[in-house]
């Protein structure tokens, strides 16, 4: 059973793998923003098998975090966009020069 | 056992590719992206060398904290002009072999090590009872080396003053400008409203746990500054001023509250940060409170950047 | 002895089924021309490949709190996912508008 789940948590990161060469090569930015969505799934389900296949639970704490952060990180992306385009609006980006 | 093995090297190779790809792509926004994703796999490379603090460490600090920075740094200079290539062939050649040496000089300590390699973590371990916490980890940080966390604490100080002294003189003791989405009604909005007090929790649950358990003071208080960011971002609080007595009280009271239980020390148990036989374990957990919200405090100001608004009069 | 096998045989067949829906979401991911169609297969095939890895892995777990912990871990990524996916498709949507 531990090496069934250790193979399946090997094939979610191959997955992922496969995800981010696509993902991360996206023409638009909204594409590779999708990354940290695409990490946060997998890397949780990958987490959680290895925590049932070697038997620490503590592990389980560490998807908790990363279900968080993952969320936190593509807020991230999707404001930095929205924040860059609003400046593309004002006609020079010196105004926060000292 | 192969089957970890094969999982093992196929992480490697994907943390490898994924550290190349951020360093090689020519955009900004991208290249911060790719580092956000080099830490969260970095993460669970953590996990595979059974290292769980520094799993949770490197997930909220090395990709939420430093990737809300970074991405801040990239909005900022994306209207910067960019220098012209002022770096020879030569130059760069020889940072590279300097590089390599340091890597390969790093690699050989690692493999030469001596079987059993020279460590304390026994000893460590072996006196937890007397420090009355099960995690070696925060018996380390908060009893064995408390000095240095101390320190630490008051060097993260430091860095924020650094920070905040780029201001421009008419600007000081204004806010920092955090971009804060104007839409009061938004997706955005729903999101901080609903995972902050989640992430609290969760924050809490980090730090209580911390003592017997992975987790501390340092992970819950990058998520308790991540989940802060995220109620400024949606629009949800106000930026401090930096002025403000009550953040200045904030981000002072936990190297404070250190100071003090070190000098309590002198007279209650002879040393400097020395705790009283059978209260280690609430003057630890005492000590991780406060000093969880001065980090999450100073952790968020140093990603929002020094004040950009001027004190309103 | 009996329970021990059908508890195995429930983990791999939740499992399996869960690593499938990763596998669908990748293909769409691969495959779908456009990206609020890569989007969505992202978020609802690997949302939903995780539930079943949950589902699979809770007679595995440490206690009835460290089961609720995962139920709640894929609670809030169900939540979060939905609303990040949102929060993207306006950029796309956003970034189509623009000249």
């Amino acid at each position: 059973m531990a090496n069934f789940l250790i193979v399946i948590a090997g094939f979610v990161l191959a997955l992922l793998a496969l995800g981010l060469i696509c993902v991360l090569r996206g023409p638009a930015a909204a594409d590779r923003m999708m990354s940290a969505q695409l990490l946060g799934t997998s890397g949780i389900a990958a987490l959680l098998l290895l925590s049932a296949a070697i038997r620490y639970p503590a592990i389980v704490d560490v998807a908790l975090a990363l279900a968080l952060l993952a969320a936190f990180a593509s807020i991230g992306f999707v404001t930095s966009s929205n924040r860059s385009d609003s400046k593309a609006d004002i006609a020079d980006g010196n105004e926060h020069r000292a | 056992m192969t089957v970890s093995l094969g999982l093992d090297i196929g992480l490697a190779i994907l943390v490898l590719s994924v550290a190349v790809w951020t360093i090689a792509v020519r955009e900004a926004f991208a290249s911060v992206v790719g580092f956000v994703v080099y830490g969260l796999l970095l993460a669970l490379v953590w996990v595979r060398l059974w290292a769980i603090d520094i799993a949770l460490t490197e997930a909220a600090i090395g990709s939420g904290v430093t990737g809300a920075l970074l991405l801040g740094a990239a909005s900022r200079t994306r209207h910067a002009k960019a220098e012209p290539e002022a770096l020879t062939l030569i130059v760069r050649l020889a940072v590279a072999v300097f590089c390599a040496l340091i890597t390969a000089g790093l690699a050989a300590i690692v493999f030469l090590l001596p079987e059993p390699a020279p460590t304390l973590a026994p000893d460590a371990a072996a006196n937890l009872s007397t420090v009355g916490v099960g995690n070696p980890i925060t018996a380390v940080l908060l009893a064995y080396r408390a000095f240095d966390t101390f320190l630490e604490k008051v060097v993260l100080l430091f860095a924020l003053i650094g920070v905040w002294s780029l201001a421009a003189d008419r600007n000081w003791g204004g806010a920092p400008a955090l971009w804060q989405s104007p839409d009061r009604n938004g997706p955005l909005t729903f999101l901080g409203q609903i995972l902050p007090p989640v992430g609290v929790v969760v924050a809490i649950y980090m730090l209580w746990t911390g003592a017997d358990h992975p987790g501390g003071a340092f992970q819950a208080s990058a998520m308790l500054a991540a989940m802060w960011m995220l109620t400024m971002i949606a629009g949800l609080t106000h930026v401090p001023r930096i002025s403000s007595t009550g953040l200045r009280f904030t981000l002072v009271v936990g190297a404070a509250a250190f100071l003090l239980a070190g000098l309590a020390g002198f007279y209650f148990a002879g040393a400097f940060l020395a705790y009283p036989p059978g209260y280690s374990k609430a003057l630890i957990i005492a000590i991780e409170v406060v000093m969880t919200i001065s980090v999450a405090g100073t952790l968020v100001l140093l990603v929002a950047g020094p004040p950009e608004r001027g004190e309103r009069p | 002895m009996e329970m021990s096998i059908a508890r195995d045989v429930f983990t791999i067949l939740m499992v399996t089924a869960g690593a499938f829906f990763f596998l669908a979401g990748t293909i769409g991911l691969l495959r779908f021309p456009d990206t609020l169609t890569r989007l969505h297969a992202l978020t609802k095939a690997d949302n939903l490949g995780l539930g079943l890895v949950i589902l699979g892995l809770l007679p595995w777990a440490n206690g009835t709190l460290a089961g609720l912990k995962m139920i709640f871990i894929w609670l809030l990524v169900q939540f979060a996912g939905a609303t990040v996916a949102q929060l993207i498709a306006r950029v796309v949507r956003h970034g189509e508008t623009q000249p």
